[in-house]
């Protein structure tokens, strides 16, 4: 990268709408993180540093509700994205693996459908559809409906990085007299592990992350983190939902921070 | 791969196993929000063993809605207002208490032992009863209160800084009082004017909230609000300066109760929620936190001091005639959801 | 990611070419069942007579589509006039998707092609800078959106405390809050779609036009924009569609007083309404708007990936 081409690709400007753009997605977050600290009940009010909602959080009122909720959700959100996440991979290597076939343009069609239909849509649907079967709605319910619209979520990076992966190596292992499914276990599924990872976590962020669905399929007393939380947000902002708040984010923030240096010592060697 | 499975299978083991703790000593509730003590249902736990799973709604068409769309049968009780037990007493949602099954029935207060909307309390019991009708900040605001004009025909000051509650009923209702027409009129040229106020009054409005009726008041977000007068007393905890108004016009008045649903999973444990409901210890520790009165007789005794003396629940003299809000039949409501619509477009 | 959801992507080998039906059949039957059987169901629905207070009877009936295109008066006899209600309200989500996917745009592709031209070492610190809030559940993202934005809200105190403003700027409950919330919800669909592309082009093109001296902004627009085109059409694709159907920023920021198509839908089968074929109808004109909108863009798409190779 010559200091030269870097002149080129530079605009005045951009670097400060970037630095504005982070500051539009930061800027609520640290707001809560500075409040969440509050030690007064009302949130208009500043009457000193405080840990108290953060106590409220594990042993306060509510904090059943969330604990159970926030099982429920990783629960969930691990049974569906490794169900997705294995459909996704059956599926990407009959698509990319599978040559040309008549069903293969519908089969896209079908895999991406749960991305098309706008999520408020497939809500209702789903809810009509477990209403007139009369399946009972619970936690199948929605592990259920996760599963479902999670695949295309580990559908797209599992089946980019297969087309990312010449056969030569299959072939290779096949000529040496490996069978067909040892190639795909022993050889493919290898390779294709970062996009399956990929997939999986992309999946997984869904689920955890998804209210709408949930909120139309769940059934009596099962709550998830979202659902709980909307439950306590729309009767408005509480400091120990800010206290939540700011845990997610440390926990993504030191997450992430440790993927960047494991990311950064493999780049090294 | 072979983790995750391992993973996935111990995860839906721990499902089925939530499922199967569920089958015995739990008891289903389906209740509005912010109207219960934890404290209290621990406190039932404690006394019965049975664990207490809690849903909350934010409105009693919110309710109806949701119970209608399959979740009938997962519930064990549900806490309507007066004239949703009547709709859904008619939808055939609720089961019927037999004779000698509740043993305090008779601490109910004998005012509230034969309501119109359940005769005989055959599907419910008392649990609160208040009003609904709208808060303003004094310190804002200074001229008179006592008017449903502060809602529906607000002066300059108050335009934009109105909430009113996301509720069919409790709004439309309000809005009839305000108008002096019946509640379930036929009258076409009533019923032009009633669409037609609202349309006026719409543009004066910030929000539709119930949920956020308490917050938005007291954070200063809206200087008039609709609200319950319980809610209102507690808005007025925090921000003193805020009044409930008694509006001359009339305001609308209820009576929640706790109803026994169809097909309830736990049907003997909401009989037993129920019984300890009736106890007058428990119903004044539910009033005490959601500051209304209740339908049990001997309470008064457990009740804060200052719960029967808060002006929320002392009208004046010179208010108006409180009405319930009133089921009409489908044609009618026909029109009214037609009118809520074109407020909402 | 943008190339391949268009167009599926290619097959690379015939290698497992015999055992694609049961590698297929997995993902046929999860999808099939629960997600278009219900979407066909919806449709049924959508035809049916409505039950007073939710359900439906099951008798044919064109009403939830006569209730929505038609007016007949507060009382049902006048005679039909082109009903605007829900015309409106559709248009309203275009205009308010619309608007949050240009905000998107205009903050969202300087920000990812800056960050697709740092130094490759950076890069992905700049990437996961964008993401990190994702993680922090959308609720809680929009709420603390709208706690920060409250007329006494930590903006207009700063702002008012160092004197740019001599009143508090009412923002919570406007058709801009909401904009801002679908913003704020999606933007990194945006962003990651365009940097994938920018980070993919070959600036040596770029250079070539610099030496044929054109300026910076004109190489911009005539070179590269055309060559990234697909990753911008994926990310306004991503950011519009979602924003069509929400309700949530409407409802939390919006002060829920104006319906969009989101909570249009929501209110017939959890709130006020309770009309369930006209909620299903409601839907199937808002899936059928947004597959002809993905229909246009996916011929774009083509468009441009045929000029661009």
């Amino acid at each position: 990268m010559s200091k030269g081409k870097y002149d080129i690709k530079s605009f005045p400007g951009f670097r400060a709408i970037t630095l504005l753009c982070l500051f539009i997605l930061y800027a609520p977050l640290l707001v809560v993180t500075v409040y969440s600290f509050n030690d007064s009940q009302s949130l208009t009010v500043w009457e000193g540093l405080s840990w108290r909602w953060y106590a409220d959080v594990f042993t306060g009122p509510e904090s059943g509700k969330f604990k159970e909720a926030a099982r429920n959700s990783f629960v969930i959100a691990i049974v569906a994205a490794t169900t997705a996440t294995i459909i996704a991979t059956l599926a990407a290597t009959a698509m990319v693996r599978g040559g040309k076939f008549k069903l293969r343009s519908i089969s896209f069609g079908l895999i991406s459908l749960p991305l098309m239909v706008p999520e408020i849509v497939t809500a209702v649907a789903v809810l009509i559809f477990f209403n007139s079967i009369g399946f009972e709605r619970g936690l199948m319910t929605i592990l259920i409906s996760h599963i479902a619209f999670c695949i295309p979520f580990a559908y797209l990076p599992i089946s980019a990085r297969m087309q990312g992966i010449e056969d030569t190596y299959e072939q290779a292992a096949m000529d040496l007299y490996a069978t067909k499914r040892q190639a795909f276990t022993k050889i493919l599924l290898p390779l294709m592990m970062p996009g399956i990872i990929s997939g999986f976590l992309l999946a997984f962020i869904v689920s955890l992350d998804d209210f709408i669905i949930t909120n139309f399929v769940k059934g009596a007393g099962v709550e998830t983190l979202p659902t709980a939380i909307f439950g306590s947000v729309k009767q408005g902002l509480k400091p120990n939902i800010m206290a939540i708040s700011t845990m997610l984010l440390s926990v993504s923030v030191v997450m992430v921070t440790i993927s960047y240096f494991v990311s950064k010592s493999d780049n090294t060697k | 791969m072979k983790n995750l499975l391992k993973t996935s299978v111990a995860s839906l083991a721990l499902v089925a196993g939530a499922n199967a703790a569920a089958a015995e000593g739990n008891l289903v509730l389906y209740h509005w929000f912010e109207y219960i003590p934890q404290e209290l249902l621990d406190k039932f736990t404690a006394e019965t063993g049975i664990e207490v799973t809690m849903d909350t709604y934010d409105g009693n068409e919110a309710m109806l809605a949701t119970l209608k769309a399959g979740a009938i049968g997962t519930y064990d009780v549900a806490v309507p207002s007066d004239y949703m037990v009547t709709i859904m007493a008619g939808e055939g949602m609720l089961d019927t208490i037999e004779d000698g099954e509740l043993k305090n029935k008779g601490n109910i207060d004998p005012e509230w032992a034969d309501p119109s909307f359940d005769p005989g309390r055959k599907h419910s019991v008392p649990y609160q009863w208040g009003s609904t009708a709208f808060a303003v900040d004094t310190a804002k605001y200074s001229g008179d209160v006592n008017t449903t004009d502060i809602i529906f025909n607000p002066p300059e000051e108050l335009s934009g800084k109105i909430n009113v509650l996301d509720g069919q009923g409790e709004l439309i209702a309000l809005a009839s009082l305000h108008m002096g027409i019946p509640q379930c009129s036929t009258d076409r040229d009533q019923l032009k004017a009633l669409n037609e106020m609202l349309q006026n009054a719409k543009p004066h409005w910030a929000s539709f909230n119930s949920d956020t009726a308490k917050e938005v008041l007291v954070s200063g977000d809206v200087t008039a609000g609709m609200i319950y007068d319980g809610f209102s007393a507690k808005a007025r905890a925090e921000l003193s300066t805020l009044q409930y108004a008694f509006p001359t016009q009339g305001y609308v008045v209820w009576m929640d109760s706790v109803v026994l649903l169809k097909d309830a999973p736990n049907r003997e444990n909401a009989i037993k929620f129920m019984d300890f409901l009736l106890e007058p210890e428990n119903i004044a520790a539910v009033s005490n936190f959601a500051r209304y009165n209740n339908g049990v007789s001997s309470s008064a005794e457990f009740l804060d001091a200052d719960l029967i003396a808060q002006p929320e629940n002392n009208p004046p003299a010179e208010a108006g005639a409180p009405a319930f809000v009133e089921v009409c039949d489908e044609a009618t409501q026909a029109v009214y959801d037609q009118i809520w619509t074109n407020l909402k477009k | 990611m943008a190339a391949g959801a268009a167009s599926g992507g290619s097959a690379t080998t015939d290698t497992y070419a015999e055992a694609k039906t049961w590698l297929l059949m997995p993902a046929w039957v999860t999808i099939g069942i629960f997600v278009l059987a219900p979407v066909l169901m919806m449709l049924v629905y959508s035809f049916l007579t409505k039950e007073f207070r939710g359900g439906v009877i099951w008798e044919f009936s064109l009403s939830a589509y006569d209730q929505f295109f038609f007016d007949r008066g507060l009382f049902g006899d006048d005679p039909p006039k082109i009903e605007w209600t829900y015309i409106a309200i559709f248009w309203r989500s275009i205009w308010q998707a619309g608007a949050a996917t240009l905000l998107s745009l205009v903050i969202g592709f300087p920000t990812a092609y800056f960050i697709a031209t740092q130094p490759e070492k950076t890069r992905a610190m700049w990437v996961f800078l964008i993401t990190i809030p994702y993680w922090v559940n959308l609720l809680i993202r929009t709420v603390s959106m709208k706690f920060l934005l409250r007329d006494q809200g930590p903006l207009n105190d700063f702002l008012l405390s160092i004197g740019i403003i001599d009143s508090p700027l009412h923002i919570v409950n406007t058709n801009f809050a909401v904009q801002l919330g679908l913003f704020y919800s999606y933007l990194p669909f945006m962003v990651l779609p365009i940097y994938a592309a920018v980070e993919r082009y070959n600036f040596s093109l770029s250079e070539a036009a610099a030496d044929l001296y054109a300026t910076k902004w004109v190489t911009l627009r005539r070179i590269l924009l055309p060559a990234v085109k697909p990753g911008v059409i994926a990310g306004c694709i991503l950011v519009f569609v979602p924003s069509m159907g929400s309700f949530l920023a409407p409802d939390l920021l919006g002060g829920a007083k104006n319906f969009m198509i989101g909570s249009l839908i929501e209110e017939q089968f959890k709130g006020n309404a309770g009309n369930w074929p006209f909620g299903a109808a409601a839907s199937m004109i808002l899936l059928t708007m947004v597959l002809i909108i993905l229909m246009i863009f996916a011929r774009q798409q083509a468009k441009a990936e045929k000029g661009a190779s």
